[in-house]
């Protein structure tokens, strides 16, 4: 890419709430179900139906807020964007327009080593639209569409971030980060799978050291953040190089083709709906007291920048392990559960970041499981049995293999298989003269003051207690003996 | 008299006593219904099996010694804009002319609750845009006293039933005048009451923010009963208002002694028919004999109440009614071979001349770069106006005015002229636009055509409303006037 382009990022993401019930009605806000069974009058817009706000949603749309450092409106109120679709029963979706719940916060992510902090323009409510079931592989192309209204009118809030994004990594981070935030305040699955955490970009291109932004694109269909970087990265690449032909950048909107890895125009600005934002007259404007506000804050939980600074600070962790133990919160709830039965953090972050992920990204489960094989306690108690000498650190790896098939306590494992540590200075003694005495070749080099035949040596040693002795003792012993 | 012609209360003391039946009383609605109906054209619809269910149900129910409540086995007529449960609901329109609710409107469940028996939807200007029902995309309804001339409307069907005994109440709705207008044109009283007392829950919208249920009835005994019965807080309409329902017969009392009734100088202007202001100074004359204390004031910015509502009320239509497009309910054009074709189609055959006027209107007003200088000037004026009633409200307890500049029109008088229909709203807009009470009785007749009062009470004060509206029905007999067909 060339350097002497600088790329300006925004992102506008849609996150589902996790109401039971839907924003405007008494319909389950499930996920899946056969289609049009989660629906009643009211999100199927029928003639002489009234919306009516679920409190719920409001209160998770004033968590969200204030976990992204949001200022949250006194006075709000739901606006109509109105546009004709199939999948939207009343042709009109409710929204917040020019006073949305929340506005003004941010959120840090690190870039590096550079920390930045992205602004956060507006948070604010709206309902979904219903999902078409195309019979052929467009509308343009089906002979008939159908449609299914079950996801109309379930929560969302979306929230539009500044122009502060200058890499598509960043756009990705700060996605990553986003989702922490709202799964630490619990207000969302945020499954990009189930498309409750959903995406759109804006981005344009300048040369370095322009005050104005470029012509910007709008893009959308990025359905995972790897796409999302990805993505972004096509599409500056495609506006530099209009650019460098001596183009200019068109205002439009555009889809990810995720198979083709391209970006493909979906309409241009000419062609953008004028949307008629009004005040939604079936619905009274809200005053948020603060009494409500204080309330939500006070519910609020640790947040993963609190979190992470917790780890630094309390026990000592380096910032990059802080980073991405916090970066999921089920993962920082595991190690902060593993806190409870071992002291050694800085070791249960390695085993955490090391063996733990490497299980749950070959395996793809999740902490979560009721029948994870390596609850938290388990794991701190093999960090325990190496920090008191009981197996060594190689041992511990066979340990955790045990753990991870059969979901056994490493206490239990090591009992079992006796692969409890040799500390016993009169057993690993006479094994080390034995050795000794097997080897002349490499005791005469180590006194010649070749330091490395030592390693053969332990390794030796480690060989006939079936790497059960303590290597500690066994280094010294060798030593002694040799001297 | 036929029992059709009695009044609410009349016929609740005799179902009371066991004088008579519900099913006597709903025979002879029908009875009548089917001698007249051929002239008047009120009804949409008519549930005369379900009807006379219910009537036995009553009876029934009677016999085993309920108590029964002031509604309790009297005929209702329902405008054909609210939803009725597996009944057909057209709001006079090709677009839902073959709708079927699957949910009744929190009126009509309350109605339910209450024992009543719907005889039928009436007719209505299409979708309730209009003076004189002549909007309506089925057929016109016509004026009892004068079928050459029109029942005005929206509500034309719900006031032509109640003026030709074909129920013994109904319900309308009002937006701009569209109960208050026809009850004068009727000779009937139609009352509109404070916006947010009756849940708008199930009605048909037309315009949110203006759009109140209200009855049709023979006097203001029963107005008052029947309001009773339908207003109160509904957790289905989120503009609905947390308030105690009172008891509104004990307003009744025929005194109005020391009331102070303020007679807007806007209102008595160039325009209106001189034998109708006329009938007009008489009812405060009367009012004065009774005791009350009536003064001229001023309602400052009346002369903006016609271009803000038709800024305010085509804005909210146009996007309530944009959920008519084929693709659930009502209404297909089956020819169309791609969705946008399908759409425009269908609402181009759907929807009538009068409806895609005020969508178009609201369309624009709404539209990025005319917002600022329409709609949102439209909500600005909307607030001196309200505030003008405020002020006028703080020294009177009621206001008076005439209902209508006209009594009832011909056919086709207006029809091709819109402003002109507008203008017979003029009198009736400015209580919509404030959300305050207004009631419509009948206070003469000009030509032989009725002649309505209206009476403007302040939010939530349809007791004093009542009181008032009571009181000149005991001193006067206009009420009791009836058409001859």
């Amino acid at each position: 890419m060339s350097s002497e382009y600088e790329i300006v990022i925004g992102l506008e993401v849609h996150t589902e709430l996790k109401t039971n019930s839907k924003i405007f009605c008494c319909s389950s806000t499930e996920f899946g179900g056969d289609p049009n069974t989660h629906v009643c009058p009211v999100c199927l817009g029928l003639p002489g139906v009234l919306p009516v706000a679920n409190r719920q949603v409001i209160e998770f749309a004033i968590k969200a807020g204030l976990a992204l450092n949001c200022e949250i409106a006194e006075f709000s109120k739901f606006d109509r964007k109105n546009y004709y679709y199939p999948d939207l029963p009343k042709n009109y979706q409710i929204s917040q327009y020019d006073l949305p719940i929340a506005e003004h916060g941010f959120l840090e992510i690190i870039v590096g080593e550079e920390h930045k902090t992205i602004g956060i323009t507006r948070v604010h409510m709206e309902e979904d639209a219903g999902k078409l079931v195309h019979q052929g592989a467009t509308m343009a192309t089906s002979k008939y569409s159908l449609v299914d209204y079950n996801r109309t009118g379930v929560p969302l809030i979306e929230i539009v971030s500044e122009p502060d994004l200058r890499s598509p990594e960043e756009a990705r981070l700060y996605l990553e980060k986003m989702k922490a935030i709202l799964q630490y305040t619990d207000v969302s699955d945020c499954k990009m799978e189930e498309g409750s955490l959903r995406c759109d970009a804006n981005i344009s291109v300048r040369p370095v050291g322009q005050k104005e932004f470029g012509t910007r694109t709008e893009l959308k269909n990025m359905n995972s953040f790897r796409a999302l970087q990805k993505a972004l990265e096509y599409e500056a690449e495609r506006q530099i190089e209009v650019i460098e032909e001596g183009g200019r950048v068109i205002q439009e909107t555009r889809s990810w083709d995720e198979s083709k890895g391209i970006t493909l125009s979906m309409r241009s600005k000419e062609e953008a709906h004028d949307y008629r934002y009004f005040p939604d007259p079936d619905l009274v404007p809200m005053i948020i007291s603060r009494d409500w506000v204080e309330e939500v804050r006070a519910s609020l939980p640790e947040l993963p920048d609190a979190r992470k600074k917790r780890y630094m600070d309390d026990y000592g962790l380096p910032e990059y392990d802080a980073e991405v133990i916090t970066g999921s919160m089920e993962l920082s709830d595991y190690f902060d559960e593993g806190l409870k039965f071992t002291k050694n953090a800085k070791a249960l972050s390695n085993w955490v970041m090391g063996e733990l992920l490497k299980h749950i990204n070959a395996t793809g489960q999740s902490v979560n499981e009721a029948d994870f094989p390596i609850p938290a306690a388990n794991l701190a108690e093999l960090v325990e049995l190496i920090d008191k000498g009981e197996i060594s650190g190689k041992i511990a790896k066979d340990v955790f293999a045990e753990m991870q098939q059969k979901g056994l306590k490493p206490g239990a494992i090591v009992e079992a298989k006796g692969l409890k540590q040799i500390s016993d200075e009169g057993a690993v003694t006479a094994i080390v003269d034995e050795v000794v005495a097997n080897n002349p070749q490499s005791v005469e080099d180590f006194k010649a003051g070749k330091e490395r035949a030592i390693g053969f040596l332990v390794g030796q040693v480690m060989k006939a207690t079936r790497g059960q002795a303590n290597p500690e003792l066994v280094n010294r012993l060798l030593r002694d003996k040799m001297q | 008299m036929h029992l059709n012609g009695l009044t609410a209360h009349e016929l609740h003391n005799r179902l009371r006593n066991k004088e008579v039946s519900s099913l006597e009383i709903t025979e002879a609605v029908y009875k009548r219904i089917d001698e007249v109906e051929d002239k008047v054209r009120a009804f949409v619809s008519l549930t005369r099996e379900k009807a006379l269910a219910r009537a036995r149900e009553i009876d029934t129910r009677i016999a085993q010694g309920e108590e029964i409540g002031p509604l309790a086995g009297i005929p209702v007529v329902i405008k054909d804009n609210m939803c009725t449960e597996n009944i057909l609901t057209t709001c006079s329109s090709k677009m839902l002319h073959n709708f079927v609710p699957p949910y009744n409107a929190t009126v009509v469940e309350k109605l339910n609750e209450a024992g009543a028996v719907l005889i039928g939807k009436a007719n209505l200007d299409e979708f309730a845009m209009g003076s004189s029902t002549e909007n309506s995309r089925f057929f016109q309804t016509h004026n009892p006293w004068d079928v050459e001339r029109v029942p005005g409307g929206s509500s034309g069907g719900s006031a032509a039933s109640v003026a030709a005994d074909e129920t013994i109440y109904s319900l309308g709705s009002d937006t701009g005048g569209s109960i208050r207008q026809p009850a004068s044109f009727y000779g009937v009283v139609g009352f509109k009451p404070t916006y947010g007392t009756v849940s708008r829950y199930g009605l048909i919208a037309f315009a949110s923010s203006l759009d109140q249920i209200g009855p049709f009835a023979k006097d203001v005994r029963d107005c008052a009963q029947i309001f009773g019965v339908i207003a109160g807080h509904d957790v289905k309409d989120s503009t609905s208002a947390e308030f105690d329902v009172p008891d509104y017969t004990r307003f009744l009392t025929g005194e109005v002694k020391g009331l102070k009734i303020g007679i807007p100088r806007e209102y008595f202007v160039e325009g209106t028919d001189p034998e109708v202001e006329g009938l007009v100074r008489d009812a405060i004359k009367k009012f004065e004999e009774m005791g009350a204390v009536c003064e001229e004031t001023s309602l400052p910015h009346t002369q903006y109440a016609l271009p803000v509502y038709y800024l305010i009320a085509p804005a909210e239509a146009s996007s309530n009614l944009a959920r008519y497009d084929g693709v659930r309910y009502g209404y297909r054009d089956e020819t169309a071979e791609d969705m946008v074709t399908m759409f425009m189609r269908t609402r181009s055959e759907g929807f009538g001349a009068e409806v895609k006027r005020r969508i178009m209107l609201g369309t624009y007003a709404l539209s990025s770069g005319y917002y600022d200088a329409y709609y949102l000037k439209a909500l600005k004026v909307r607030t001196l106006i309200k505030q003008d009633f405020d002020r006028a409200f703080e020294k009177f307890d009621v206001i008076l005015s005439p209902t209508a500049p006209t009594p009832a029109f011909k056919f086709g008088e207006k029809a091709d002229d819109p402003m002109q229909m507008y203008l017979s709203d003029i009198f009736t807009i400015s209580v919509n636009l404030a959300g305050i009470p207004g009631i419509s009785i009948p206070c003469g007749h000009v030509r032989g055509l009725p002649v309505g009062l209206q009476l403007m009470g302040k939010p939530f004060g349809e007791g004093t409303l009542f009181q008032a509206a009571y009181a000149f029905e005991q001193n006067t007999e206009h009420h009791k006037v009836k058409p001859n067909l």
